[in-house]
């Protein structure tokens, strides 16, 4: 044993350009869809202490009772610590289903516990639904702006992305529908329509009852899949429930997302998927080659969490303090944002999305913005194109109400300069903002997102 | 010996240094050096003054570390350090400072006008632009003064582009660069001590050359080491990039960006410290003058000024 040689002290493996050569010839062609290391290393840089981030997708996790949380792991450990440090069924414990479809009823839903599967976050149900369904070259339909995370994904399986345009009511489905003509003319057949309807990551929008029924319609029509991704759906601080894809269809055509990392903990790293039953069965072999099973341990946790019977009172409360620091951000946006800017008013989740005059690249902006120690995701993140270098992400979960209040100001100060300058390089000291869909006001599909102040509830 | 390698800062450019850091600090360990690692922050001066090392290796990139901030700081200190002096640093960081010492020397650069933020605030400088598009003529680039890689540099093929590309360029520093678009190879020359380090050059493998961004990412540019050139013309390159270093005050090491054109090499820049990650160019150059990324993290070091006082 003691002959096998040890490699020495914190080696780095790569060491000259050549042997990086030598990697780079063993690279699928998949790992080329990368975004620019430019705009990752700026990204790094938010996470610096002193950096307000309005950048982040990061709920609070600071008002999570830490003694029930003790209590909870203590009795995991007295009681049961062999089974939680086991290995678990592929598709979850049981338990762990029936605190899910505890979670789906409370929002309406009643699937077969035997159509749902725990993943290690909502992130793997992303990535184990693309494995399942896309081939190199598929199309897969999501929104513009879409869940940036969900990108890499689709190219990760050699997708073609193709996204379609959302207005303050979520996807326009007028357009999907010529798309999916289009599509249909050139022979192609999407694989799946990838949309967060209520509360949207990035654009804070929720998509109307009349589209959502649309959609549904039209995935039976076409017959594909459309995958409802809903992390934020019980985080409604304002407005009326909508019924979800999923209940709409009934589950044959929708594949349903969901996750704890907002409700519960993003640590725990534990989401699920509803499938019909053969796309299950496929989903079901892809999480075994992925992973086996996911954490046993914290599955453990969440069966000890809502025996408790108390994860109802702490959405209520998360509610509470997102409703607050919604409205913070929106009151400081109205008082620090220039007249040029719009911003989307949000019923619940955590983003908002602010879209500033074209002539403002939000990349470039957020490099002016760090340097007054405040961050927010570029708009670009959220498209596959050129699209949205304009706009932002700016989430106010994260981040306490003073913080709000001051980021945005420092934002809005940023924002506010670029606009200046702009007008003494054109000699026009008030810019027009440049928004074609203007001219079609009245038609209420084509209403871009909701203009401060108007509309709001 | 023991060396102090100073990275990451508050620069834009705070991951590309924390990864040349952590590559030099391997090499120096090997080397059998110890090495101090320090991220660069608020207590700088009293880690560096609890640890006296004997010499500091600069692996910063970008405004604070790059521009003689640091340098200036570890010359009070009477620490020994790595790279161009401060002033030197400073003069490159300055695109337009160094292109000034550039023409002073007689060292060919693109036509260009720099401007500060107030110019166009409070003097109208505007109203100038036309006549400065007509002169430098289309496409042109636009950058800032002050910052490293490709952060903010944007082409205009318009005038009416101009405007956005430099509300783009302000977001990076205070003076801008209006500069001649020159059209050609992209070489780099890495100097090491007073010799010239084979040329590097950068061949965009897709997409347009417009794009800054694709220039650093592998696999959207290629480099070729050394640069397929004839004699005459890498002997043109290279006298215009030794020039450049010594008109700038360079000592150390310091690498010169160029453009081969048709009428002969146009210098835009020399960087102070250039990168010295996996995919940089100078361990490309030291590595096609058969010298490895070890020989060559010691020798900067050697070429580092000794102490005045033991």
């Amino acid at each position: 044993m003691s002959e096998v040689p040890q490699p020495p002290h914190r080696r780095r493996a790569h060491t000259s350009t050549r042997d990086l050569e030598r990697y780079a010839d063993l690279f699928a062609s998949r790992t080329k869809v990368m975004r620019s290391s430019a705009m990752r290393d700026l990204m790094a840089i938010t996470a610096r202490p002193e950096v307000i981030s309005l950048a982040g997708g990061l709920p609070d996790t600071s008002t999570f009772p830490a003694k029930s949380f003790a209590a909870q792991m203590t009795r995991i450990a007295q009681e049961s610590a062999a089974e939680a440090l086991q290995y678990g069924p592929t598709e979850g414990f049981e338990e762990t289903k029936d605190c899910i479809l505890e979670v789906m009823a409370a929002q309406g839903m009643l699937p077969d516990p035997e159509d749902v599967i725990v993943t290690t976050g909502g992130q793997q149900a992303i990535d184990l639904v693309a494995k399942t369904l896309v081939d190199p070259g598929d199309v897969v339909i999501c929104e513009a702006p879409t869940y940036p995370g969900a990108v890499p994904v689709f190219c990760s399986y050699e997708a073609e992305v193709i996204q379609v345009e959302c207005d303050a009511d979520g996807m326009r489905i007028d357009e999907l529908e010529t798309l999916l003509e289009r599509l249909r003319g050139e022979g192609r057949r999407p694989k799946f329509i990838y949309s967060v309807p209520t509360f949207q990551n990035p654009a804070g929008v929720t998509m109307s009852f009349e589209r959502r029924a649309r959609l549904v319609e039209l995935a039976r029509m076409h017959e594909l899949l459309v995958v409802e991704d809903s992390p934020y759906g019980l985080l409604r601080y304002s407005g009326e429930a909508l019924p979800s894809l999923y209940q709409l269809d009934g589950g044959d055509f929708v594949i349903y997302l969901g996750t704890f990392s907002k409700i519960l903990s993003p640590g725990i790293r534990l989401g699920w998927a509803v499938a019909p039953p053969p796309v299950m069965e496929k989903i079901i072999l892809g999480k075994q080659a992925a992973d086996l099973c996911s954490s046993t341990l914290t599955q453990y946790f969440v069966r000890e969490y809502f025996a408790e019977g108390r994860w109802r009172q702490y959405i209520e409360d998360l509610v509470e303090l997102y409703r607050r620091r919604r409205d913070t951000m929106l009151a400081a946006l109205r008082e620090h944002f220039p007249a040029e800017a719009t911003w989307t008013e949000p019923e619940g989740g955590l983003f908002i999305w602010a879209t500033l005059p074209e002539y403002i690249d939000t990349g470039d902006l957020l490099a002016k913005a760090l340097r007054a120690d405040v961050a927010f995701v570029p708009g670009q993140a959220a498209y596959v194109d050129e699209r949205g270098k304009s706009s932002m992400r700016l989430n106010f979960s994260g981040v306490d109400e003073d913080e709000i209040r001051e980021g945005i100001r420092r934002i809005g100060k940023t924002i506010a300069e670029q606009v200046e300058l702009y007008g003494a390089l054109t000699g026009e000291r008030s810019i027009p903002v440049p928004r074609p869909e203007q001219e079609a006001e009245g038609g209420e599909n084509v209403v871009p997102f909701r203009k401060a102040g108007e509309g709001a509830a | 010996m023991k060396v102090a390698v100073l990275k990451g800062g508050r620069s834009l450019e705070r991951g590309v240094s924390l990864r040349s850091g952590a590559r030099v600090e391997d090499a120096l360990e090997r080397l059998g050096h110890e090495v101090l690692a320090i991220d660069v922050g608020p207590d700088l001066v009293k880690q560096l003054g609890g640890e006296r090392p004997d010499v500091a290796f600069v692996a910063m990139h970008g405004v604070g570390g790059e521009d003689g901030t640091a340098q200036e700081l570890l010359e009070i200190l009477g620490i020994p350090f790595t790279g161009p002096a401060a002033a030197a640093c400073a003069r490159c960081m300055d695109k337009s400072a160094a292109k000034h010492a550039m023409r002073a020397a007689g060292v060919p650069t693109p036509d260009w006008f720099a401007f500060n933020q107030a110019a166009f605030r409070e003097l109208g400088a505007a109203d100038a632009l036309g006549e400065l598009e007509r002169s430098l003529g289309f496409p042109l680039v636009v950058k800032p003064s002050r910052g490293g890689s490709s952060l903010g540099v944007k082409f205009a093929g318009a005038a009416a582009e101009v405007p956005q590309a430099l509300v783009s360029a302000f977001s990076y520093d205070d003076r801008v660069l209006l500069e001649r678009f020159v059209d050609g190879r992209e070489l780099a020359v890495s100097v090491l001590g007073d010799e010239a380090l084979p040329v590097v050059e950068a061949v965009p493998t897709e997409g347009d050359r417009y794009d800054f961004e694709a220039r650093y990412e592998i696999g959207r540019t290629r480099f070729v080491s050394p640069a397929e050139l004839g004699e005459g013309e890498r002997q043109q390159v290279v006298e215009a990039a030794l020039a450049t270093y010594r008109a700038l005050g360079c000592t150390g090491f310091a690498r010169v960006d160029l453009i081969l054109a048709a009428d002969g090499p146009w210098v835009l820049e020399a960087n102070a410290i250039p990168g010295l990650t996996d995919t940089s160019l100078l361990p490309q150059a030291a590595e096609a003058a058969g010298m490895s990324f070890e020989a060559l993290v010691e020798r900067i070091v050697e070429l580092a000024p000794k102490p005045a006082a033991a």
